[in-house]
């Protein structure tokens, strides 16, 4: 058995497999390891869902730009008045999940690229994590709760 | 993985002559950290201060419309385009093209100076065509 068939074996194998190779492997350098074993085959997953993400985000943004440029004003009224309308609200709930999501994995590269403590590294990625569904979850209960306000507000008029 | 400090490290950063194209791949970074830590927390404060009352939004309009705040709100938006306009380069990088060196730098310096512009334009428009 050659190593890169070995290497192959240990990994696609059984964790007795994995034992055994790991013997094998002592003294190799972590890239002898995994040389010769192709790619995972799913690293480029990540990648396309980034660039879908990001055309998403830039279009949603595009939208919030003209909108909010057409607007005659930015006052309490003209904003809700705005957000009550089902063609506004549900474009902002998707720019707020994209964005969101979109910044989430940004700061994420960045952390990983430059921090390279292991414990630090889990700690940013974790506080990135919560902040960006924390921050999110407000700003799109917030257009909820304008858009469905209209409802109630009309309804108890008489 | 730990790296062995005696063994060589490849040239960086430090060693290499400025171009255009390094200034704006690591402004695409810093402006997208600056849009995600500072951008999207007065979104976030817009939204909820609309969904929570006149009192509320009356605190964030009066803040927004603080002459000082416009030292946040100028580069805010010169971030925005610069993010958002080496954003569309690294797009078509993506798809394999503009690598030739001087289609490279001209794209880049095209973005930086679009950025600016666009930046100038949006506020004197905010300035002078709200007004008129």
């Amino acid at each position: 058995m050659t190593d890169v068939a070995r290497s192959k074996a240990s990994a696609k194998g059984s964790a007795g497999g994995r034992d055994a190779a790991g013997s094998a492997d002592v003294g190799r350098t972590p890239l002898g390891r995994v040389r010769g074993l192709g790619s995972a085959r799913e690293g480029g997953h990540h990648w396309g869902q980034e660039r879908a993400l990001s055309v998403a985000t830039l279009l949603l943004f595009v939208w919030l730009a003209v909108s909010l440029l057409r607007l005659p004003a930015l006052d309490l009224e003209t904003v809700s008045e705005w957000l009550r309308n089902p063609l506004a609200a549900v474009p902002m709930l998707l720019l707020i999940a994209a964005t969101f999501r979109h910044l989430d994995w940004g700061l994420a590269v960045v952390v990983e690229d430059y921090v390279h403590e292991e414990g630090n590294k889990l700690l940013l990625l974790m506080l990135i994590r919560f902040a960006s569904v924390g921050a999110g979850a407000l700003a799109a209960f917030s257009v909820l709760k304008i858009a469905f306000a209209a409802a109630a507000a009309t309804g108890a008029t008489p | 993985m730990t790296r062995n400090p005696d063994r060589p490290l490849s040239p960086h950063l430090t060693i290499w002559k400025w171009g255009p194209h390094m200034a704006i791949s690591i402004l695409h970074r810093i402006t997208g950290v600056g849009l995600a830590l500072v951008g999207m927390g007065l979104f976030t404060w817009w939204l909820v201060a609309a969904a929570s009352g006149a009192e509320a939004y009356g605190t964030f309009a009066g803040w927004a419309s603080w002459k000082w705040a416009l030292l946040v709100w100028v580069p805010l938006s010169w971030a925005f385009f610069q993010h958002t306009l080496s954003g569309m380069r690294h797009f078509v990088m993506d798809a394999g093209a503009g690598f030739a060196l001087d289609t490279n730098k001209f794209w880049a310096w095209a973005v930086l100076a679009l950025a600016l512009v666009l930046t100038a334009l949006l506020w004197a428009w905010i300035i002078y065509g709200r007004a008129a």
